[in-house]
């Protein structure tokens, strides 16, 4: 007997907590079609309230850069401080901005 | 209870407005009206400072200007992006943009004359900038909000690199300290005037208040300004350009003087320096990059073509 979830899609959901706040990533699932992966997420991750509204994205259509890259893919950023404001030194009176 | 009612009560609850609620017609379309001239603003606010970027004084000072005008390429497309879940598209808002029928901020219609100039626009400009994005965090609609929070966190740098600029002007030659005070005595005016006219004048802040849009008053968030640029100046060791500035212990505020209002009206109405130029050339950048866009569509349709094939 096959496993059913080998034949199930993987999906990835969101939980935006409170409005105003932006979706956050809280698990996967597996269920045959969008319809079923948002109400499967309801019963999974919102039975205590915790959101009110849901993402589900299908794992696949996630394109993601992979740690193993993240040297070549963030250094260029590594060597430019200046893009940070606490490295401009400015006199004591004014250093509120 | 009507869509209407739950609406508001969402609004008087400081609840957000999220993409998909419903939300009155006229709340959609003030919406898309601040946030793409908000948006517009970032973009044509690349040009006066872009006009120093190779002629930066230092290799410093050019690469910490280049990150800055980078910057603000990425805050458009933030508040695009945020427009966009209004329902308006972007070549919609291009359109408006260069048509005139949207506007953007005045400000950047002066010109940069001299290297102090970008530290005057960083210090003042993005200082203005950064009163109004601050009270903007709690506008009730949420992606403004979240983009204008993702902002706010990334702008302190721009105030505090051209404020870093202008100080070095202000400690250096008499011929330095000389055009810094002139960067200052042309920036000043201009940069109040971002707030937009008087809360009497406008025609938009009432429902804006009302539909917590936006969160202070044009004149309230201008007093703000006023007060913390006082010990700025005094700290440059400049002279204040506006000769009427006294504390009011009263009020707890500075006083000052009036704008000039016809200059303001005058160059919103397409008449100041460079109102023309800033449109011919995103209109020029605008058309050069067709050829990057047709390239991209080209290549989807390739790789489609060819998946196509392979799954046949």
């Amino acid at each position: 007997m096959t496993n059913i979830t080998e034949k199930l899609e993987l999906f990835e959901v969101f939980v935006r907590s409170k409005r105003g706040l932006d979706h956050k990533h809280v698990g996967s699932l597996h269920a045959e079609d969008h319809e079923q992966a948002l109400e499967y997420a309801r019963d999974c991750y919102t039975r205590r309230s915790e959101g009110v509204s849901i993402w589900v994205v299908k794992s696949s259509d996630i394109c993601s850069s992979q740690e193993d890259d993240a040297d070549c893919f963030y250094d260029p950023s590594d060597d430019k401080p200046y893009r940070h404001a606490t490295y401009y030194v400015l006199p004591d009176p004014v250093n509120n901005m | 209870m009507t869509p209407e009612e739950n609406f508001m009560r969402k609004i008087e609850n400081e609840e957000k407005i999220e993409p998909k609620d419903w939300m009155p017609d006229e709340y959609r379309k003030n919406l898309i009206r601040q946030i793409s001239q908000h948006a517009h603003s970032e973009v044509i606010g690349m040009q006066p400072e872009g006009n120093w970027i190779t002629r930066a004084p230092s290799l410093r000072r050019k690469a910490v200007l280049l990150s800055k005008v980078q910057d603000e390429a990425g805050h458009g497309l933030y508040l695009y992006s945020a427009c966009e879940t209004l329902g308006i598209s972007r070549s919609e808002m291009i359109e408006q943009l260069q048509s005139g029928k949207a506007k953007y901020s005045s400000i950047f219609n002066y010109p940069t004359l001299t290297w102090a100039d970008v530290g005057a626009i960083g210090w003042l400009v993005d200082g203005a900038a950064i009163v109004n994005q601050v009270s903007l965090q709690r506008t009730s609609y949420g992606p403004y909000s979240r983009g204008m929070i993702r902002i706010c966190k990334e702008e302190s740098f721009h105030q505090r690199q051209g404020y870093e600029a202008i100080l070095a002007l202000a400690k250096g030659s008499e011929g330095q300290k000389a055009m810094a005070q002139d960067a200052l005595n042309r920036f000043y005016w201009p940069a109040l005037m971002m707030f937009g006219p008087h809360d009497s004048e406008s025609a938009h802040s009432a429902k804006s208040m009302t539909w917590k849009i936006k969160r202070e008053t044009n004149d309230d968030l201008r007093q703000k300004f006023v007060d913390q640029t006082v010990k700025q100046i005094e700290v440059l060791g400049l002279e204040h350009p506006d000769k009427n500035i006294k504390w009011n212990e009263e009020r707890g505020h500075y006083d000052s003087s009036d704008l000039n209002w016809d200059e303001f009206w005058s160059v919103i109405n397409g008449n100041g320096h460079c109102n023309r130029q800033r449109i011919e050339h995103h209109v020029a950048a605008h058309d050069e990059g067709e050829w990057v866009r047709d390239a991209i569509t080209a290549y989807n349709e390739k790789k489609r073509a060819k998946s196509a094939q392979n799954a046949a």
